[in-house]
């Protein structure tokens, strides 16, 4: 017995490498991606009508994200693939798609979400003031518009992104002002080890380093930021060095952020179960060992199931495509499930290290200054948020965002949820992962409405 | 008006396209975002609605929603996932009696 419909939403590593598996196999997935470009966010693509090349794009990656491309492209007709598409909701078996202003409902048998990951920030005084941006976000400027966020940039934060990007940067010529890590010295030397044993991919992350001091950049262990300095733009970085002091660094421009986390959303709305993660610090979505989720018929893949990056994603990508072909009756997959898990043994030593050389610093959370804007989409201060606690009681985030408005807004919490959460965490005196998560709604990203007036009369 | 934001690094051979921002003609690059349209121009990108000042985009992945601006027809669009395209007529939240950044 065959599926009838098998649709992936997300085409990056995990969601390719998935539509290769059932492609081989015959079926045709649907392969859902809300970029008009399939690559997803490591490996963007530039838009038609540049030309750097991939060595330039990608550095040590170059090889592999040509191989993505390409394996992608050669695919065809063999695969349903709409990019523009924004599936906002799922309900039951249908998913709700918005594409090219139309919105669409499309019934599935399967369902893989490989939906991936955005930045994880801790807001910081002065993070809302024009130049501030995610390190994901500044590596995608460069990559996808090859333009740099200033002319002069801090990078901050707690993330095997953050010296990739500064070095990026300082690639493309652009002064880098210093690269700032909050995570103490001792602890990096302390998961040295694991990234020496990591092989080639953890020599490739400690070579960023040194290619950072050959270029003359600071590599600071051990900062606290305290605030971006500017009003109506970033004109410096103040930060208290390992030993308490205070210094600033004169820029116009900063990237920081503290890894990444997942884009469960729609996972959420399906109805699958969730467990709290100690190793990356957030919420994740609960499967098996070979993707499958709480609800049947529904698997996950890729950094949004778990983080681990991009070889980790393609190998679950192509874990959960096996996993379908077992469950519908297709051929025994029990060889090369074996073969993947020794595989992503084998990336796991390193992804320990990594997650151990940059931990989420969840005490900056903790001590976010009450007059420091948490909710960036509603201007919603750190104090009014615990004042809100303080006065309603809430003994959860779903509560205590309906008291104070924190992850009510156009991004529903996605980029202050986890620092509200170590908050009311701090406040009820609890484990953050006792705090609750704070629950997704359908549109999960908004929508215009008039996408409602063209599917009327659409069959439901 | 503050210095513009982005600074290009490179792609600069690409075809010039001409759109509008809040009523200026301004050139850009085909292939660019609408954000990158006004931050090569503009040091900020939007005001933000409740009062705290301008704001400049953050997460460029479409995820964060804050760099939503307007075109001339009203339709709301983000900035960074949304190409600039010829005779765009681009407005960053003064016809809503914010003050443009």
């Amino acid at each position: 017995m065959r599926p009838e419909t098998v649709i992936i939403v997300g085409a990056g590593p995990a969601g390719i490498r998935a539509a290769m598996v059932l492609a081989e196999h015959g079926i045709r997935p649907v392969v859902l991606d809300e970029a008009p470009m399939s690559g997803g966010q490591i490996f963007r693509r530039q838009p038609q009508g540049f030309t750097r090349s991939y060595a330039k794009l990608y550095g040590y990656e170059a090889r592999r994200a040509e191989a993505l491309h390409t394996a992608f492209d050669a695919l065809g007709p063999r695969i349903d693939y709409r990019p523009g598409a924004l599936v906002w909701n799922v309900e039951g078996r249908r998913l709700q798609v918005l594409r090219d202003g139309v919105n669409e409902t499309l019934a599935f048998d399967r369902l893989l979400f490989a939906t991936g990951a955005m930045d994880r920030v801790i807001p910081f005084p002065g993070w809302t003031t024009p130049g501030v941006y995610t390190l994901g976000g500044a590596q995608v400027a460069l990559k996808h518009q090859a333009c740099a966020i200033g002319r002069r940039v801090v990078f901050f934060g707690s993330s095997p992104l953050l010296p990739l990007v500064a070095l990026q940067y300082a690639a493309a010529g652009v002064a880098v002002a210093g690269v700032f890590d909050t995570t103490p010295r001792r602890a990096k030397i302390a998961a040295l080890p694991g990234v020496l044993a990591g092989g080639t991919t953890g020599l490739k992350g400690l070579s960023y380093l040194a290619r950072l001091a050959l270029k003359g950049i600071r590599y600071h262990h051990g900062i606290t930021p305290v605030a971006a300095i500017g009003d109506r733009t970033v004109t410096g970085f103040a930060y208290l060095d390992a030993g308490g002091r205070q210094h600033e660094t004169a820029c116009d421009a900063v990237a920081f952020g503290y890894g990444i986390k997942s884009e469960w959303q729609l996972a959420d709305l399906a109805g699958c179960r969730f467990a709290f993660d100690a190793d990356t610090h957030q919420w994740r979505v609960e499967t098996d060992a070979e993707g499958r989720s709480s609800v049947e018929g529904i698997y996950l893949a890729g950094d949004g199931a778990r983080i681990a990056g991009a070889d980790v994603a393609a190998e679950t990508g192509e874990r959960a495509a096996r996993a379908i072909l077992a469950d519908t009756g297709g051929p025994d997959q029990g060889a090369a499930l074996s073969t993947i898990a020794r595989r992503l043994a084998r990336h796991a030593g390193l992804r320990q290290a990594i997650d151990r050389a940059f931990p989420f610093p969840a005490h900056l959370a903790r001590e976010i200054p009450d007059d420091c804007i948490l909710c960036r989409c509603e201007a919603v201060r750190a104090g009014e948020f615990r004042a809100a606690i303080a006065a309603l009681g809430p003994d959860e985030v779903n509560r205590a965002k309906a008291f104070s408005r924190v992850g009510m807004g156009r991004c529903q919490g996605r980029v202050c949820g986890p620092a509200a959460a170590e908050i009311l965490a701090t406040e009820l005196g609890r484990p953050v992962s006792e705090a609750g998560r704070l629950r997704s709604q359908p549109p999960v990203k908004p929508i215009p409405i008039a996408a409602f007036q063209e599917s009327k009369g659409d069959a439901a | 008006m503050t210095e513009p934001r982005f600074m290009r690094v490179g792609e600069t051979s690409r075809p010039v396209i001409r759109l509008a921002i809040d009523g200026d003609p301004v050139e850009a690059l085909a292939g660019d975002t609408l954000m990158t349209a006004i931050l090569t121009r503009r040091g900020q990108l939007r005001m933000s609605e409740f009062g705290d000042g301008a704001r400049a985009g953050f997460c460029l992945m479409g995820a964060c929603q804050d760099c939503w601006v307007r075109l001339g027809d009203r339709r709301r669009l983000r900035a960074c996932t949304t190409f600039a395209a010829e005779g765009m007529e681009v407005l960053t939240g003064a016809e809503e009696g914010i003050d443009a950044p």
